[in-house]
């Protein structure tokens, strides 16, 4: 069940009527029986995959929490016969306990995610290695489908797990209303991945009905269908074309290319999370942004600090920090400082935990070399402008353009032309062919053709490409707008004509030019292949 | 003023509901192919209802009905009340309950069908069932008509709310979608679209063997229907083979009609057999190379084709029945002031339609 299908938005409208018709105490079962029905939709046989990663994180998480119960009332008990070190030991040796069963969850979850998404890929690399060695031998692919959202959903309760363990959330007795955390429909699809303490008092907590949280919610929910619909699904089959035909599309069309998928990804993404919040919000719950005007980051780590920001803080918090206080890595600290000297060697913990979470990072977008690359892209970049701080440093020192708008302009467009131009990894099907396109693109003398009526081949007719310009202005406006104050309490302070044709002018734009239906191909959201 | 309000939030309310209904009814009108030049075929199924007497014949089937066979000239010659029910590639489960369709508003003492739609057992293409089912009026016939012809990437709600389908339209809106956008033009003379142009049959192609002659069993299942639904109604099904050259008509679909009409004692008339019966020659009596016949074609057919409705059926001679006449002298005359314009328009180098 696509959210851009009718039979999603059929679903809603009567989950939503139910939600707030049924007695507010039900609302929560009512949410986890809409999810799970959902979630069917998707492939009966993929219940199976959310139910597995629901059940092991909640028991280990539950044994966990059981063991740090125990743990307390033990110590409180024989608080005065146990010395300070007896306690240091004892708590150790029950952390110790206690942190293999959160191994144990998170082997089982993460484990199944692995072997779904990844088996084809290490197959694939381990023939490749067969036929270096000219060996006949080659393993067969397994006929394996990536279960919708799984790696939303087994990041979101691996998370939850780790948190159990660290005491910074008190395990879920009723599986039930752990299953509602796990499967709860909006953030499937795509995410965002949300923390237990974030989202699960919103999800249980009772919600009568308020006029403007639902208005609010629905006109978000439209908001992303505008974004997603009118601009991203038109764009898509451009961007297909050019990539998918690099005899034809290359040099200044992989610019073209670059700039559409820019232009398609956010507009997919960020309206699929406008979808999701927007639900939530009709539903009266609470669910974290994933994106903070991305495309106005001056920088790239700034552009990681507002994209995706859910993903960035789970893989910062669950990945990069026990890596970089891991005994490896502090042993690996003290051998290069002593080895390498103060300078270098401080670095290499910190270049070697940046390293690992990007390669987590990439290859958690995708099982192909493409994503790695792309990850690990993006942590060159990063170390080199960190690198580079001291030359910034210097360099405004002696000339002054800071906090002028065209400089700030200048670090915009040079931010999403490297974004981009990373992007490329995640559109062509190889990383020889993305160099060799980066190449071309470089390269390219037939900026002409841009302009020559070809674009005009691309599926997309001159109205197409008004329509997608007319909606990318509409949208940095409401981002401009949406700086100070949100533009739908500004437009709530409208008289009630002037807001009338705002929404409904928008939902005619959607209904209008939307890219739906028979003579487009209704593309599913880009991220929930992740 | 808390009177005020209380009575501004339902006003409003209102005022906002009437203002959405009407916005969607607008825009969808505006947006729905009109098919009043060039492809008309898709505003035949819906000029039925603009129909305002009953008729003795009614035939249902693809082009092969609607453009080879004259209703005025069955009138003139035979006094025959008749209407076409045609829609381009018409499949049979259509035609079956366009004819239950047409029960609603009338009962003809005969239902005609042509055959060849029997080679089709599954849903074909989406912009022929549209142009088929969008003119219906809403009964449970169109509904189950949709869910037959339904090809997978189809959805029901689109045919619910065909903005839906065709919102993408706002791309190749021109004056015909302002100016038709309350009313129709007669694209047919009685469901008969004329052409008086002539393109002779030349090199008509060997046809192509096919791997099995059998009509599939969903055809059959509703030419079982369409015949119950006569018995049911009292109604006379006639099954006709158009004389059209193409597409080709085996002898093993001859045989195995020819066989359910003995079998169900149900007329059957191949037009193809002897053409020679009735004048019919495809040097000169076809527009488009044996596909279709011209008006001296489908003169031809229906003067001969009449005789055995009223002499072999005994369908009634209305000539006699002054509003009905009425009807079709008016009908007649839009067919021949048609017919004039076309000649003129070819002796003017242009094609015969636009």
């Amino acid at each position: 069940m696509l959210f851009t299908s009718y039979a999603f938005i059929a679903f809603l409208a009567v989950l939503i009527l139910l939600y707030y018709l049924v007695p507010k105490k039900w609302q929560w079962e009512l949410l986890l029986l809409g999810s799970y029905v959902f979630y069917y939709f998707s492939g009966w046989t993929n219940l199976f995959y959310l139910l597995a990663a629901t059940v092991t994180t909640y028991l280990t998480a539950l044994a966990i929490g059981k063991r740090q119960a125990a743990d307390k009332a033990y110590l409180a008990a024989h608080k005065a016969e146990m010395s300070r070190e007896e306690r240091k030991e004892w708590k150790a040796a029950e952390k110790t306990k206690q942190r293999r069963l959160m191994a144990l969850g998170i082997l089982l979850s993460v484990g199944m995610l692995a072997v779904v998404k990844y088996t084809n890929f290490t197959i694939a690399n381990i023939n490749g290695v067969l036929s270096v060695f000219h060996s006949d031998k080659q393993l067969s692919f397994l006929d394996i489908m990536l279960p919708m959202g799984i790696s939303f959903y087994v990041f979101q309760s691996a998370g939850y797990l780790i948190d159990v363990y660290r005491g910074k959330t008190e395990a879920e007795k009723n599986i039930f209303r752990y299953a509602l955390f796990v499967s709860f429909f909006p953030q499937l699809v795509q995410g965002p991945i949300s923390r237990f303490d974030d989202l699960a008092e919103g999800l249980y907590r009772e919600h009568p009905f308020e006029k403007k949280t639902v208005a609010f919610g629905l006109q978000r929910v439209l908001w992303g269908y505008f974004k997603k619909m009118v601009i991203a699904d038109r764009l898509l089959g451009a961007v297909t074309t050019i990539i998918g035909d690099t005899e034809t599309y290359s040099g200044a069309f992989v610019f073209a290319g670059m700039v559409f998928y820019a232009v398609e990804l956010y507009c997919d993404f960020t309206g699929g999370i406008d979808i999701t919040i927007g639900i939530a919000q009709a539903l009266g719950i609470g669910v974290k942004e994933n994106f903070d005007r991305p495309y106005f980051s001056k920088n790239l780590k700034e552009f990681w600090n507002r994209w995706h920001i859910t993903m960035g803080s789970w893989f910062t918090d669950y990945i990069f920090y026990p890596v970089s206080v891991s005994k490896f890595m502090l042993n690996t600290s003290r051998w290069s400082r002593k080895h390498l000297g103060d300078a270098v060697g401080k670095r290499v913990p910190v270049y070697l935990s940046c390293f690992i979470v990007w390669f987590a990072t990439g290859i958690w977008h995708g099982a192909s070399w493409n994503f790695i690359v792309w990850g690990l892209g993006n942590c060159v970049v990063l170390l080199i402008s960190q690198e580079l701080e001291p030359f910034y440093r210097r360099f405004h020192a002696h000339i002054k353009v800071e906090g002028r708008r065209w400089w700030d302009a200048f670090r915009v467009g040079r931010t999403l032309l490297i974004v981009s131009t990373l992007r490329l990894f995640d559109c062509y099907r190889d990383v020889p062919l993305t160099i060799r396109m980066f190449g071309s693109m470089v390269s390219a003398r037939n900026w002409g053709e841009l302009a020559n009526g070809s674009l005009l081949e691309l599926g997309l007719s001159v109205a197409d490409y008004a329509v997608v310009i007319a909606g990318a202005v509409l949208i940095l406006i409401v981002s401009l707008l949406q700086r100070r104050k949100s533009v739908r309490e500004r437009i709530a302070g409208l008289a009630y004509p002037l807001r009338f044709v705002i929404w409904y002018g928008l939902f005619l734009i959607v209904l209008i030019f939307g890219a739906y239906g028979i003579g487009f191909d209704a593309s599913q959201f880009i991220y929930n292949q992740f | 003023m808390k009177k005020r309000r209380s009575i501004k939030v339902p006003v409003y309310g209102l005022i906002s509901i009437v203002l959405i209904v009407a916005g969607l009814w607008l825009l969808q009108r505006l947006l729905m192919p009109k098919y009043m030049h060039g492809i008309v075929e898709g505003a035949m199924t819906a000029e039925f209802y603009q129909e305002t007497m009953n008729h003795d014949v009614v035939f249902v089937g693809d082009c092969e009905l609607y453009e080879n066979i004259s209703t005025v000239t069955l009138w003139r010659e035979y006094g025959i009340s008749s209407y076409i029910r045609g829609s381009a590639q018409q499949l049979i489960w259509q035609s079956y309950y366009l004819m239950e369709d047409t029960l609603r508003y009338e009962k003809p003492q005969v239902f005609v069908f042509n055959v060849l739609s029997l080679k089709y057992d599954t849903p074909q293409k989406e912009t022929y069932n549209r142009m088929t089912l969008d003119g219906m009026r809403w009964s449970l016939s169109k509904v189950d008509a949709i869910k037959a012809s339904m090809l997978p990437e189809e959805n029901f709600a689109d045919y619910v709310f065909p903005i839906l389908r065709y919102h993408s339209r706002w791309q190749e809106l021109d004056a015909d979608d302002v100016n038709y956008l309350f009313h129709r033009d007669k694209v047919t003379h009685s469901g008969y679209y004329m052409r008086v142009d002539v393109r002779p049959a030349e090199n008509i192609p060997d046809p192509r063997p096919l791997g099995d002659y059998e009509f599939g069993e969903n055809a059959w299942r509703y030419l079982d229907k369409m015949r119950i639904l006569c018995e049911e109604n009292g109604v006379q099904l006639i099954l006709v083979k158009a004389p059209s050259l193409m597409p080709h008509w085996y002898d093993e679909w001859e045989a195995q009609v020819d066989a359910y009409a003995a079998k169900y004692n149900l007329p059957y008339y191949n037009f193809l057999e002897e053409p020679d019966a009735y004048g019919l020659d495809f040097a000169t009596d076809t527009y488009d190379a044996g596909l279709h016949l011209n008006l001296a074609g489908a003169e031809k057919l229906a003067g001969y084709f009449g005789g055995i409705l009223s002499e072999d059926f005994a369908v009634p001679d209305r000539r006699g029945d002054a509003a009905v006449a009425a009807i079709w002298e008016e009908k007649a005359a839009a067919y021949d002031a048609e017919r004039a314009q076309q000649e003129a328009r070819l002796a003017a180098g242009l094609p015969a339609k636009e």
